[in-house]
Order: structure tokens, then sequence, then C-alpha cells
């Protein structure tokens, strides 16, 4: 009896810890910005929720504070024995190179930075070849020949968005003019929808027609201005033509979500490797964003252009200049 | 002690509002105490917080002292980190022995420097110190921003922060606090803290220039009266409250992180404020208040992460009552209540 006794709780045990081990248990530190930026940290979000309910893992969220507190909410994770550990954000990098030296068994995965430890898997994005394709979007779009860019923080990332953006301008239409500004030196740019609105509609005043904007959260108020104006905006990061049908020409898509889901997906299936990835047009990384909402907006010919520069970059005819690369 | 009892008040009502929500206020107290106390790294987390909580806190308190209110403190910080950082690449071959005192003396200097322009402007313009160091926040953001990205740029890196400073000013393995706190990013200035709080409250309660200087802050003109430049005492007090600031620069690119990294700062010039406030500008007091606002800005985050329903936005409400709850109850005077309830 009492043998028969210790067997059961045997199988219990080895049950209750076969049903653990088919739940991975995956951390997701999301950026100042918060999940619901509609943009960056969305694109993160989203990406977790759907392997939430794909693969059954067992996801737990949190938004960072301030930078000192990243460190510490990486470190808890990894400390409860979470399979993986998502950092979002560039603003990551230090903790996870420090974290992930300091636990080896974790795996950790960082997006828009880079961390040289073997458990981190970098996930990096090559924006500035995606802005090339909106650049030449807008350019065929612009009845001016003026176009926009606002930018949130002014950081050497969004510096990428915009150098790419204007090269792609330059390509479609030579005589074409950029306006850009940004909306902040602080990270409270990322979430000053009010201020984007003023600049947006500045720029609309000088006579642009079509302003790409890349600052997270404070992108609506550049939307609300297209609307008020009756110009045309570019969303970023996801896919935002929705929240102004007619008004958003096209989304520079950064597929943060894909990036992550994949990576929750490699965790599950004991695939997972570190290293650096980079996604680019060539692997869907970056694109532009075509739906029902915005289809009416652009032209087979638009269409036709944007996905054969897509080709031409990705073989490498068009060298779109990288913003990290260029020597100032 | 009329802090102490707002402050408790503030967890109790903030406590009513986790309840109602519905979640354990219980666990919720249990989280705080383990994120404050939990473990060596733990509670050294939030030391640090501390540590730049006291400098501001400090820094507040001097200025309302002299009857001005420095809502500048982040400005000030800002200022000195990035010149700091900036003394800490060019004199590079500089031995530890050198390097931290030149460290100490540009951080406090140009943190006093940026507090004594809002104290010029006031003391012989009387531009109002309030909206000049508010205005005078977004100006060092903004140079700290211009020289971070385009002068002093660390071209190792993509994050928007400058090179590192020369191992002489930073080496956290020689930081014996650092060490003893399991790689927590407290360090030597902890000491620094409770030193330098221990010698404003001498300076303001023991020195003649200390009398100066709550005298103008009490009533200027009758300071002026008695002999006392009351304009002076106060444009000094400005980069005195600027210089206290400044030593959050010395934690940060000295004791934490070795470089000026943008948006480095938990708004600790403006937390100071809240500190200050709930020490009733005591110096001492202002290291115990210091420390509970470290401990909720830790736990706020700890929140975040323990519960399911309490999110950053939550924990940033609790903050605020706790806030609000300890001011308020400054205005209370219980002597009278006390009075009219046994009238009754």
């Amino acid at each position: 009896m009492c043998k028969f006794n210790k067997l059961s709780v045997f199988f219990a045990a080895l049950l209750f810890f076969s049903l653990c081990q088919a739940s991975n248990k995956i951390g997701l530190v999301l950026d100042k910005g918060g999940k619901d930026d509609k943009s960056f940290n969305s694109a993160a979000y989203e990406g977790a929720m759907k392997a939430q309910k794909e693969l059954g893992i067992e996801l737990k969220y949190v938004e960072a504070m301030d930078s000192n507190a990243l460190e510490s909410l990486h470190r808890s994770f990894a400390k409860r024995g979470f399979d993986l550990v998502i950092g979002v954000g560039f603003a990551q990098a230090e903790a996870v190179n420090k974290i992930a030296a300091q636990f080896p068994q974790t795996k950790f995965a960082l997006i828009d930075g880079e961390a040289k430890q073997p458990n981190v898997k970098n996930l990096l994005f090559e924006e500035h070849e995606g802005s090339f394709v909106v650049g030449v979007l807008a350019a065929m779009a612009s009845k001016s020949g003026k176009v926009g860019f606002i930018g949130g923080m002014d950081i050497p990332l969004i510096r990428r968005f915009e150098l790419g953006f204007r090269e792609g301008i330059k390509f479609q239409n030579p005589k074409g003019s950029l306006e850009s500004n940004y909306i902040g030196v602080t990270g409270e740019a990322w979430n000053n929808p009010a201020k984007a609105k003023e600049l947006a509609l500045s720029q609309f005043a000088k006579g642009v027609d079509v302003v790409f904007v890349a600052a997270g959260a404070s992108g609506t108020g550049v939307f609300d201005a297209a609307e008020e104006k009756k110009k045309l905006a570019i969303g970023v990061d996801s896919n935002q033509n929705w929240m102004k049908p007619g008004f958003i020409l096209t989304s520079m898509m950064k597929r943060v979500d894909v990036a992550v889901y994949e990576t929750i997906k490699e965790v599950h299936q004991n695939k997972f490797s570190g290293g650096t990835f980079r996604f680019g047009l060539k692997n869907s990384g970056v694109d532009y964003a075509l739906d029902s909402f915005n289809k009416n907006l652009m032209t087979p010919e638009m269409k036709k252009r944007a996905d054969d520069v897509k080709i031409q970059i990705s073989s490498g005819k068009i060298k779109v200049s990288d913003f990290y690369k260029v020597k100032r | 002690m009329k802090s102490v009892l707002g402050f408790l008040f503030g967890i109790f009502l903030s406590l009513l509002l986790v309840l109602w929500i519905g979640e354990s206020p219980l666990f919720v107290l249990e989280v705080l105490y383990r994120s404050a106390f939990g473990s060596k790294y733990d509670l050294g987390l939030t030391l640090f917080y501390a540590t730049n909580l006291a400098f501001t806190g400090l820094s507040v308190a001097v200025a309302f002292k002299a009857g001005l209110f420095n809502i500048g403190a982040e400005g000030q910080l800002h200022f000195a980190a990035i010149l700091t950082a900036w003394v800490g690449m060019t004199f590079s071959q500089l031995p530890m022995g050198l390097a931290l005192p030149l460290a100490f003396m540009a951080s406090t200097g140009f943190g006093f420097l940026y507090g004594l322009v809002p104290g010029l402007l006031k003391a012989y313009r009387g531009s109002h110190e309030v909206i000049v160091t508010m205005m005078m926040n977004f100006i060092a953001a903004g140079v700290a921003s211009y020289l971070t990205l385009n002068v002093l740029k660390n071209p190792n890196s993509q994050n928007p922060e400058t090179s590192p400073v020369s191992p002489g000013f930073f080496s956290p393995e020689r930081d014996l606090t650092q060490q003893f706190f399991e790689g927590a990013p407290v360090n030597y200035t902890l000491w620094i803290a409770i030193g330098i709080a221990v010698l404003v409250y001498f300076f303001l309660s023991k020195t003649t220039a200390g009398y100066k200087l709550r005298a103008a802050g009490l009533n200027a003109a009758s300071a002026r009266f008695s002999g006392i430049d009351s304009r002076k005492v106060q444009m000094l007090a400005m980069g005195f409250a600027g210089a206290l600031a400044g030593f959050v620069a010395l934690n940060e690119i000295t004791g934490s992180a070795g470089k000026y990294r943008i948006g480095f700062s938990a708004d600790y010039g403006f937390v100071g404020i809240a500190v200050a406030l709930m020490a009733r500008n005591h110096p001492l007091g202002i290291l115990i208040s210091a420390f509970l606002f470290g401990a909720l800005q830790k736990g706020a985050a700890d929140l975040d992460f323990e519960t399911e329903l309490i999110t950053r936005d939550f924990a940033r409400i609790i903050q605020g009552i706790v806030i609000l709850s300890v001011t308020a109850f400054y205005f209370i005077d219980f002597k009278k209540l006390i009075q009219k309830w046994r009238s009754k």
C-alpha cells in the first residue's frame, strides 16, 4: 500500500513536471512606450499574444518605469525560471547583456539592440530599407514634391529611418525635398501627440503633402493633422492604415510581431539559437503595408514601383545608406 | 510625525484601492517589503534610487529654506551629468586619486553654475525662479542630447549615450559598496549622500551663512533691514541647490553607469520635491523620505511584475496618492481637531 502511494506520488510528480515542461514561460519586457502605443511595443505585444493563443505558452509582460528598473525586471524573470525573456527596445541592450551573462541557462531575445552573449538572440531590423520604399511611395503620392518627416526622439535609430526615407524620395524624384522635424530630445517625445500634430500642421502649411511619422505613440497626432488638412500620412512599425482610413498612405511595417512570435516558437520547439538576426526587405522583416484601408490611395503604378524597388534593394542593386555606418 | 502619519494614510488609501481592483493588499505589502529588503540586490537598487532622491531632495530643501522653489533639479543634474561625462572622457590619463576629486568638482561645479543662473535672474531681474528653472530643464535636456548625439557619441553603440569615461573615473570593480550589494547600481555615493545631508543640516542650523539663508527665506524684506543681503543670499542658495542636484551626476558618471545615457534619470528632480516636502525640508529627514520614495519607485516595478492587475500606471497612482496625503496631512492641525472633538 505504502509502496503504491509512493509510486503514485512519483507519477503525479512526473506528470506535473511534464506539464510544466509543456508550457513554456515567456517574459516580455516592454519599453517605456508601453503596450498601447499602437506602434512598436504594440507589435511586440501582439506577437507574444499570438504565440500565447497558438502555442499555449505562459506569457507575462511588464512595462519599464525607468532605465534602471530594466535590469531588475530581466533579473526577476530569469530568477523565476522563465524559459525566454524578451527585451523590447534598444534601451535594454545593456541590461540584457549583463543579466544574460549572469543567467546562462535562460534564453534571451533582444529587439533593436545587440548583446554579445551566447544565450541572446538579437533581432535587428533594416529600417532604412523599408523607409526607402515608403520614401519612393511618398514621392509618387506627393503633388507638391515636398515631403515631410517627423521623428520622435532624436536618436540614431530614428535618424536611420530619416536617411533611408530621404534617399527614397531623391531616388524617385531628384527634385523632391524633405522637411524634417523631431518632436523632442527626451523620452517624452514618444508620447506627445499634441506636439506631433503641431509639427505636422506647420509642415503642411509649408506645402508638404505627405508626412512620414516615426514617433511611437505620438504618431496619432500626425494622423489627426492629416485628416484635418486632407493630406497624407505614413504610419510606422505596426500597420497603422486602419487608424485614419483614407489619410494614411501606407505604413512602414517593422515586423516586430513576427520576430517575437518566431522566437517564441523556436523556444517552444527547442530550436532556439543565439546570435544576431537581421530582418530586412529580403525576408519581409520590414515592408510597406497594403490592405483594404489604403487600396484606394495606392495606384497600381505605385504598387508596381514599390515592389520593383523592393526587389532591387534585396538583390543589392540599390544601395541604401545605413545611418549607423555612415561616417559623420 | 505628521509626515509619517500622512505616509501611512497614503499607503492605507492605496491598499483600499488595491482591494477594490481585486488584488490582495497583504500580498501587495509583502511584495513592497520584499522589493525593498528581499535580497542584497533589491536593497541595493532601492538604495541607489534613494541616493539620487536624497541629493535632489536636499537640493529642493535648501532652495525652500531660502524661500525659493527649485523645480530645476532635473535640469541641473542633467547639465552636470553630461559635462562630467565630458570631463571624464577628456582627462583620460588621470589616476583615480585625481580623477574622482575632479569629477566631484565638475559635477557640483556645473550644477552650481546651472543653479546660479535662475538665482541671478531672480535676484537682479525679478524673474520668477519657478518659470526660469522649468524652462531651463528643457534647455539642459536639449544641450545634453545635442552633445550626446553629435559630439560625445559612443561609436560602438547604437544607444543614445556618450562614450564611457576613462577607468580612472569609473571602476565599479574597485567600489566596495557595489560589490557588497551583488552588482546593484548603488555605489560609494550612498555614503556621500549621508555625509552631505549631515553637513547641510549643520550648515543650515549652526552656521551664520545658514542663518542668513533661512532669514532671507522667511522674510526677505526684514532680513534686508537687519543687514542681510537677501538677494545675494537667495542667488547663492540657488547655486547651492544646483550643486546638490549635481551630485546625482557624480553618482551616475563615476558610480553606476560610467557614461551619460539620455533619459537616465527616473524624474529624480521632480520626485525630489516630494521627498523634501515629506521631510518638511529637514536634511536628516530627507534621508528617510528618500529611502521611502526609493522603495516606492523600486516597488512599482515589482508590483507590475508580481501581480496580474497592478500595472505600471497603477503603481504610479499609488505613488501619487502617497505624495498627496503626505502634503495634505501637513495642513491638518491635529491639536485643534482633538480640542474640537473634546469640547463637543
